[in-house]
């Protein structure tokens, strides 16, 4: 992760770096602060306690293979004491050495706290396998899982990517995966075509988006609040129809068939990795190729040029020439349709028919990894999938029974998000027009 | 290589509501020639050359290239029609690099809308080499100094095949050095055969470097001038009558000193020393001036001693009395008066009358409030004693402070400040986009401040002022002090301290005064520099 370089107002002269500016004196760097030391050193004696002393002397077993592989890993056997006072010593010699740092007036590096939440959780999981009923969990099935989870957030967060980049917020992104969920499933239901639903969801999300556009780039309506009320809109529209128009007539208008998974063969066969990149339903494998595309497109090409520059400094670029507020509608309606094919991963992958509220906030945690990615694809892509893999682990570990109240667990996608986002990785820029309508002159 | 292209502007017009911008607006702008657009804030300088660039469509007139009418829907009209533009505030990317700023709108590009940086990087080189520019493609465009952002806007222009290049106020944000280094820019692109239409009020650097004037007021065109016209008479044109241009001043009878800072520094949120290690003192009955390039750490300077700042260390006291760790309010009481420097922003509450904005900061006290009510009646009658002395020129005291001009808005705001009795009085940037004739008298009002026995404070960044107004100089470069020296040093010695090079290593102080003997004889280095005084 790059520290945040500090960015004087535009216009303000800066401190030249060319200049004969090497005495220390001129050179003014951030302070080091006591927030991550301390921080470490809480989470390393909370992994001591918990995860090393409070651990029960059981082993805990990771299956590493699934039966489809080529050839068989052995499962990962832990003794969850013994795994749990090694980490946590470890984890606390990492905070010790942030310490010594933070005394000769050093900030922690970047590895140093990566490595830290690595280790945490592994010795987290550690301690909650080794505390189950059945201590053993299929680290291959969990990860996979993870990434399943992942699939309408991170398409969520490309949608936020390319609204924000071009400096309209989007908190539709929620509506937007619903409407696509609903067209989805009562387009496909009808047509008996899962294709045709799923480009009808990108055409919904879009509509939902180009309503955001109209009303934020054209009427100056503030975005936040156009945002909320088109969640609230859709939510209430499609619940709305659900209630009278699909239960009245499940089979003809929710009953689409679904997208089938497609392996591709040999690739999926590979451990750990197969499952995730190759045995992929229609929609999984859009994301990767959207995650690449956006990401290409925004830094590589001339028109994510002209994206950054219209959601960065608008003026700028209208005195060169390029047409701000039909950039913004066009990325916006991108945005929503890009939203909407992620929502119909609900209706036509994950369950087979729609129901109320379907994307169950999950437009809200896409924001947040979005800002948690900082506001780049890729980022928002492992930021996703973090949040799906916090999702996920509470589902197996409820399912194989633990000590932790199964609500506590529920709540971790939740805390991990909030953690995230209230700046665990350092304080984040956006794109600084973002938000801001533009009028010219 | 050179194609030499006319431009006329015919009979522009451009209103904006009933507000009339532009009023039949002529101007010829001949092949090869620097061309200056002489007005005051206000004018309608930047209007019409929006119009000129394709930003505003004129309400009337029309805009002849070569004598061929042509019209423009929107900058890359006129970019296409050679037309470059330098806007006063740039338009630059700050999170891009230079390459990618020059690039943007106009991308090379190789298959499929892939970017081609490479032959823009080529171009800035040959660009910046042609110039002597030094400018590298490859930085940030927020990691420069404001002098060399401005050299990314004129390859940007250039790049594009400018012939005619306007350039908006471009010395506003300059140290005077930077502004020297403009003008030979300058004189080069025309004997390269750009022809340059140079906005400015400042009269110095016009009649440095113009070949014809326009004058502009009050959105008309009222005649052309020599640059080698007298200076009074530009001033008396652009201003529509005679103004006095010095201001003659009785000499400073400095008493005891009141006001002191110490070891003030100031921390932002990045973590920059925006303020760094200042000290300095005023005296009763003296005005200093604090000059340096904008964004030298002047706006943290004075948010400290309001009470503004949140992680500031060393020292400010007055009469005696620790300022820092006041809230404004009890900062306010001890007897300070500010005048901030965006009066937009912090001066005024612009949908508030006059009336209530003269009592911002005494709403609360007798005779204006009693208990938990306030008195219009005493509010109104305040207003027209001062509208009165300050000869505000409002519609009425109840009018909405929004509305005024610019100088009237900015008398309502040192009315105010001035109208209790004051102990120290700042003023940050107090002619700021006023018109020349209520610089002057807003000039007056400081000296009689000074002059009634009160320390005054000025921040100002233009250098003109400062010279005028000072008793004592202290220039600051990058939040510390660079020195402080007596008024009537020089102009060039200023211009270097303001780029942060201390007095005694280029030129002797013409005359050390008794305040500035500390700062000629005992500071060696840069970094030295601002700690003793």
């Amino acid at each position: 992760m790059s520290t945040t370089v500090s960015s004087p107002r535009p216009g303000k002269p800066q401190p030249d770096s060319t200049a004969s500016d090497t005495g220390p004196a001129t050179i003014s760097t951030k302070p080091v602060t006591w927030r991550t030391p301390v921080l470490l050193t809480f989470f390393g004696l909370i992994a001591l306690v918990f995860f090393g002393l409070l651990a029960p002397n059981q082993t805990a077993s990771f299956g590493i293979s699934t039966g489809e592989d080529f050839f068989q890993l052995p499962a990962l056997q832990v003794n969850a004491f013994a795994g749990g006072i090694v980490l946590s010593v470890l984890l606390l010699g990492l905070a010790g050495y942030a310490v010594y740092l933070k005394t000769k007036g050093r900030p922690a590096p970047g590895w140093l706290t990566v490595t830290f939440i690595v280790l945490f959780v592994a010795a987290f999981l550690i301690w909650v396998v080794g505390g189950a009923r059945t201590p053993n969990i299929s680290l291959a099935g969990l990860i996979a899982g993870s990434v399943t989870l992942a699939v309408p957030l991170v398409f969520g967060s490309l949608s936020g990517v390319l609204c924000e980049r071009v400096g309209v917020v989007n908190i539709a992104i929620e509506g937007q995966l619903l409407g696509g969920a609903f067209t989805a499933a009562i387009v496909a239901s009808m047509t008996q075509n899962p294709f045709i639903g799923l480009a009808a969801a990108a055409v919904a999300g879009a509509v939902v988006s180009m309503v955001l556009a109209l009303f934020s780039i054209k009427y100056l309506v503030n975005q936040i609040i156009v945002g909320v009320v088109l969640n609230v809109l859709v939510s209430g529209v499609t619940g709305f129809l659900f209630s009278t128009v699909m239960q009245a007539n499940k089979a003809q208008f929710n009953s689409p068939p679904g997208l089938d998974i497609i392996e591709i063969p040999v690739l999926s066969s590979i451990p750990i990795v197969g499952p995730i990149l190759f045995r992929q339903s229609l929609v999984g494998y859009l994301m990767y190729i959207a995650v690449l595309v956006v990401w290409v497109g925004l830094f590589k090409t001339r028109w994510g040029l002209r994206v950054r520059a219209v959601g960065e400094h608008p003026q700028a670029a209208d005195t060169l020439g390029i047409n701000v507020n039909a950039t913004r509608f066009w990325n916006v309606t991108l945005g929503g349709a890009v939203a909407g094919i992620g929502g119909s991963f609900f209706t036509l992958v994950a369950i087979d028919s729609f129901t109320k509220e379907i994307s169950g906030g999950r437009g809200f945690i896409a924001l947040a990894a979005l800002i948690f990615g900082r506001w780049n694809p890729i980022g928002a892509f492992f930021a996703a999938l973090l949040f799906g893999f916090a999702d996920n682990l509470q589902s197996i570990v409820t399912i194989i029974g633990t000590p932790v109240p199964s609500q506590f667990m529920a709540m971790l996608p939740y805390l991990v998000t909030v953690l995230a986002v209230a700046g665990l990785v350092g304080r984040s820029r956006g794109p600084a027009a973002s938000g801001i309508p533009y009028v010219k002159g | 290589m050179v194609r030499v292209l006319k431009l006329e502007l015919r009979g522009i017009t451009k209103r904006f509501g009933t507000l009339l911008a532009n009023d039949h607006i002529d101007v010829v702008v001949e092949p090869g020639q620097i061309h200056c657009l002489l007005g005051e804030n206000g004018a309608g300088k930047s209007t019409l050359m929006n119009v000129l660039y394709g930003l505003y469509e004129p309400s009337e007139g029309e805009i002849l290239i070569d004598g061929k009418a042509v019209s423009f829907r929107g900058p890359g009209d006129a970019m296409a029609a050679g037309i470059g533009m330098v806007h006063q505030h740039f338009m630059l990317v700050p999170v891009f690099t230079v390459a990618e700023n020059v690039a943007l709108g106009a991308e090379p590009t190789k298959a499929a809308g892939f970017l081609n940086l490479d032959e823009t990087r080529r171009r800035i080189k040959e660009i910046s080499d042609q110039y002597g520019f030094d400018v590298d493609p490859d930085a940030l465009v927020e990691d420069l100094p404001v002098g060399v952002q401005q050299r990314v806007e004129i390859i940007k222009a250039l790049v594009r095949n400018a012939k005619v290049l306007i350039l908006d106020e471009p010395t506003a944000v300059l140290t005077p050095q930077e502004t020297d280094e403009l003008l030979d820019i300058m004189r080069q692109l025309k004997s390269g055969g750009t022809s340059i239409v140079f906005i400015s009020h400042k009269l110095r650097e016009v009649k440095e470097v113009s070949d014809t004037i326009t004058v502009i007021r009050r959105g008309k065109v009222v005649g052309e001038a020599s640059p080698t016209a007298p200076t009074a008479e530009l001033a008396s044109m652009m201003v529509g009558r005679a103004v006095s241009l010095n201001l003659d001043k009785a000499p400073a009878q400095p008493k005891e000193k009141t006001f002191e800072v110490r070891d003030l520094t100031v921390i932002a949120p990045s973590g920059h020393h925006v303020v760094d290690g200042l000290s300095f003192d005023i005296a009763r009955g003296e005005i200093v001036a604090v000059a340096g390039v904008q964004g030298n750490g002047q706006t943290e300077l004075t948010e400290a001693i309001l009470g503004l700042q949140d992680r500031v260390s060393g020292s400010i006291t007055l009469d005696g009395k620790e300022l820092l760790g006041r809230s404004v309010k009890e900062v306010l009481n001890a007897g300070v008066g500010f005048v901030p420097e965006d009066r937009k922003v912090d001066g005024l509450v612009g949908t508030f009358s006059v009336a209530e904005n003269l009592v911002l900061d005494l709403y609360d006290k007798p005779p204006f409030a009693k208990g938990i009510s306030m008195s219009p009646a005493k509010i109104l009658e305040n207003a027209k004693a001062r509208i009165g002395e300050f000869d505000v020129r409002t519609p009425s005291a109840v009018a909405a402070a929004g509305t005024l001009s610019g100088g009237n808005q900015q008398k309502v705001v040192m009315a105010r400040e001035l109208s209790r009795p004051l102990r120290l009085f700042i003023a940050s940037q107090p002619t700021r986009g006023v018109d020349v004739g209520s610089i002057e008298f807003l000039h007056r009002r400081i000296v009689a401040e000074r002059d009634q026995g009160t320390p005054v404070m000025i921040i100002s960044t233009e250098l003109d002022e400062v010279m005028e107004l000072a008793d004592r100089i202290a220039v600051i470069y990058k939040g510390k002090l660079v020195g402080i020296v007596p008024a009537g040093t020089g102009r060039d010695v200023l211009g270097l301290m303001m780029a942060g090079i201390p007095p005694e290593e280029h030129t002797p102080v013409p005359q050390p005064g008794p305040a500035s003997t500390a700062a000629a004889t005992s500071s060696t280095s840069d970094a030295e520099g601002g700690d003793h005084v």
